[in-house]
């Protein structure tokens, strides 16, 4: 069996501060096929951005990977993301209006790219960049308009075609269709699919919105305050999520069929809890309503999808071994 | 691009005819010429007769238009001190400040601009301290004081450059050059840094909070995604976006350092139109005065309208907001 394309293991993030460290990250781990879609989501602060910018060799200062493998098709890459940022791996930011650089035409910042990372010359640079441009729905003519010159959801495409310019394997979307209206997201969601796909590249989409993971992902992976909660096939976690958390989540994502004007949507009691006042135990069991007296002394191990004592303590083996999909 | 360049121009017309009211009022501010020219002893016939042919019983106004329209063909007047032509006195005094502000302006933008990118790259490294803290000691000294202790350093300890003058100086035409001898750039080194020492850490600070802005914007985040190296991301898409700013702050700047020339050519004895101004003021050469006035008033003007031309060719969306008539 050969290497997943991405394998992260037990990776740990750390913010030391002058008084205490701040874990901002614990113990994630998750594998990743070639051409797969995986989903990232949770609330604000529960660390989808920073695995994004963990892989990528992105955390800003002075957060630091503490523990924990990352590897590029076998190859670790932890120590020196430097060589694989933006050409094996490739990312974009949620605000596209603020993306690329004002003061240079978008055709400049793709040539750029492809000179870098493709070794071509002005001449191929600028084909290619022409080639990309009318795969991601641009008129290749406006490669020399500057990015004010073009609306939030052109420039989203932009900045797709300047992250698959290098053809990397990888694709990390943080929140790649938060600033955009509601009738581009589809469009833009869609497109990114669409290319990744045709390029066999993967893909890990990081949102907090459970309806882009169900239309675009194929596995998902639930975050809450720095640890892997639930992983699962798409389909599988949205139909019978196990955990509690995502069980919460799921339940107070509205639904057009079921909800009339007068339902209340159900909610988590509480609130996420910030890095600097963690919960012993499950991090979790203050807001959980099926808590049990050793949730709150016990972090429960991360097994089989999932990462709850419901299911270590009964021993239900239910679930097809999500975690491991090679 | 030409009718901004029109309007331009009719503004900046309409602000020497302002600069020129003033170097005209001058005259009338510290009263009538006649006394000083023929002296006490004057018969009234001989005075009348001065003040026929200098045109002082004419309307206000119409002095002010003959004064304009001579200034316009460079006809100053002539010195009560010298009883040279003033127009001639400045042409043979402007070549050695424009040349000291020239060289002091170059070596403050490029130490200005480098130190500024360095501290920024380098913040809170022990290099950048030191620099940053040095810099105050520019800001806070007064150039009188920089030059004076210059010359005790390098003139008087050492003995390594001349205290004062411009050293030996070549004729191109009607340039007077210093900058074509040994002994002239010699001479030239202790006035320039002192004329540009200040200048230079304003825009080193500038450049470096200008930076420091710019680095935190998502544009740059993206570039390092995109797997840029640091070079091409400090220079190629960090520095242009500080320029804006700079080149306003740079482009002033470069006005007072000719205006504040007076003092470095006052400490160092140099032959330029600064201490002609000095001397002038000493005698209440009004003449020569007033040209001055005019002269450091057209120089503003002149920088002024090169920045707002300098805007337009760095930023697209300056460009493109004037363009529309805004």
């Amino acid at each position: 069996m050969t290497a997943p394309l991405l394998d992260v293991r037990d990776l740990s993030v750390e913010f030391p501060l002058r008084r205490q460290r701040l874990q901002a990250l614990d113990g994630i781990s998750f594998s990743l096929e070639a051409g797969e879609v995986l989903g990232f989501v949770g609330e604000s602060g529960a660390g989808k951005s920073l695995t994004g910018a963990a892989i990528m060799g992105l955390l800003e200062p002075p957060g630091r990977i503490t523990a924990g493998t990352i590897a590029l098709q076998g190859r670790r890459i932890e120590d020196d993301a430097a060589s694989v940022r933006g050409g094996e791996i490739g990312m974009i930011f949620q605000d596209p209006l603020t993306s690329l650089n004002p003061l240079r035409t978008v055709g400049d910042q793709l040539v750029e790219t492809i000179q870098l990372h493709l070794g071509l010359s002005g001449e191929a640079a600028e084909a290619r960049a022409i080639e990309l441009l009318e795969e991601v729905g641009i008129d290749p003519e406006r490669r020399s308009a500057f990015p004010h010159e073009f609306s939030g959801g052109m420039r989203q495409r932009i900045v797709i075609a300047l992250a698959l310019a290098p053809e990397p394997k990888l694709i990390i979307a943080d929140e790649p269709t938060t600033a955009l209206d509601v009738s581009i997201q589809a469009q833009v969601l869609a497109l990114l699919r669409r290319l990744c796909k045709e390029r066999g590249a993967a893909v890990i989409l990081i949102t907090h919105d459970m309806g882009v993971i169900a239309e675009t992902t194929d596995r998902v992976a639930v975050l809450y305050a720095g640890r892997l909660v639930e992983e699962g096939p798409t389909a599988d976690v949205i139909a019978a999520p196990r955990h509690p958390y995502t069980a919460g989540l799921m339940a107070s994502t509205p639904n057009l069929d079921a909800v009339s004007v007068d339902t209340v949507l159900p909610q988590i009691p509480g609130s996420m809890p910030g890095l600097t006042a963690l919960p012993s135990g499950c991090r979790f069991h203050p807001r959980c309503g099926d808590a049990m007296a050793e949730c709150a002394r016990i972090a429960p191990e991360f097994a089989d999808g999932v990462a709850c004592h419901k299911y270590s303590a009964v021993g239900s083996m239910k679930g097809k071994g999500a975690s491991n999909g090679g | 691009m030409l009718v901004i360049l029109a309007r331009r121009l009719a503004q900046a017309g309409l602000v020497l005819l302002l600069v020129a009211l003033i170097s005209f009022a001058i005259f009338r501010f510290v009263g009538s010429p006649v006394e000083n020219i023929l002296g006490q002893e004057a018969t009234v016939a001989d005075r009348n007769e001065l003040i026929e042919r200098m045109g002082l019983d004419d309307p206000i106004p119409v002095q002010y238009a003959r004064f304009v329209w001579k200034a316009l063909n460079f006809d100053f007047g002539i010195s009560y001190r010298t009883a040279e032509p003033v127009a001639d006195l400045i042409a043979s005094r402007l070549p050695a400040t424009l040349e000291l502000a020239f060289i002091s302006a170059l070596m403050a933008l490029a130490a200005g601009i480098l130190l500024g990118i360095f501290t920024a790259i380098n913040r809170g490294g022990l290099l950048a301290g030191f620099v940053m803290t040095t810099s105050l000691i520019g800001v806070s000294l007064p150039t009188f004081l920089i030059g004076v202790l210059l010359i005790w350093l390098f003139s008087v300890e050492l003995g390594w450059l001349p205290s004062f003058g411009r050293g030996e100086t070549v004729k191109l035409g009607f340039w007077e050059t210093g900058l074509l001898t040994a002994s002239g750039l010699k001479s030239l080194i202790l006035p320039a840094v002192t004329l540009g020492l200040y200048q230079m850490t304003l825009i080193m600070r500038l450049v470096r909070s200008e930076m420091l802005e710019v680095l935190r914007q998502d544009f740059i985040k993206f570039a390092r995604a995109r797997g840029l190296p640091e070079r091409m991301v400090y220079f190629r898409h960090a520095l242009r976006n500080t320029l804006v700013p700079v080149t306003t702050v740079a482009g002033l700047q470069l006005g007072s350092i000719v205006a504040f020339a007076i003092i470095t050519e006052t400490v160092f004895q140099w032959p330029g139109v600064g201490l002609m101004f000095i001397n002038a003021v000493y005698f209440v050469d009004i003449p020569v005065m007033s040209a001055y006035l005019l002269l450091v008033g057209t120089l503003f003007v002149l920088i002024n309208l090169i920045v707002d031309l300098l805007y337009l060719a760095i930023d697209p969306r300056i460009r493109d907001r004037n363009l529309r008539g805004g």
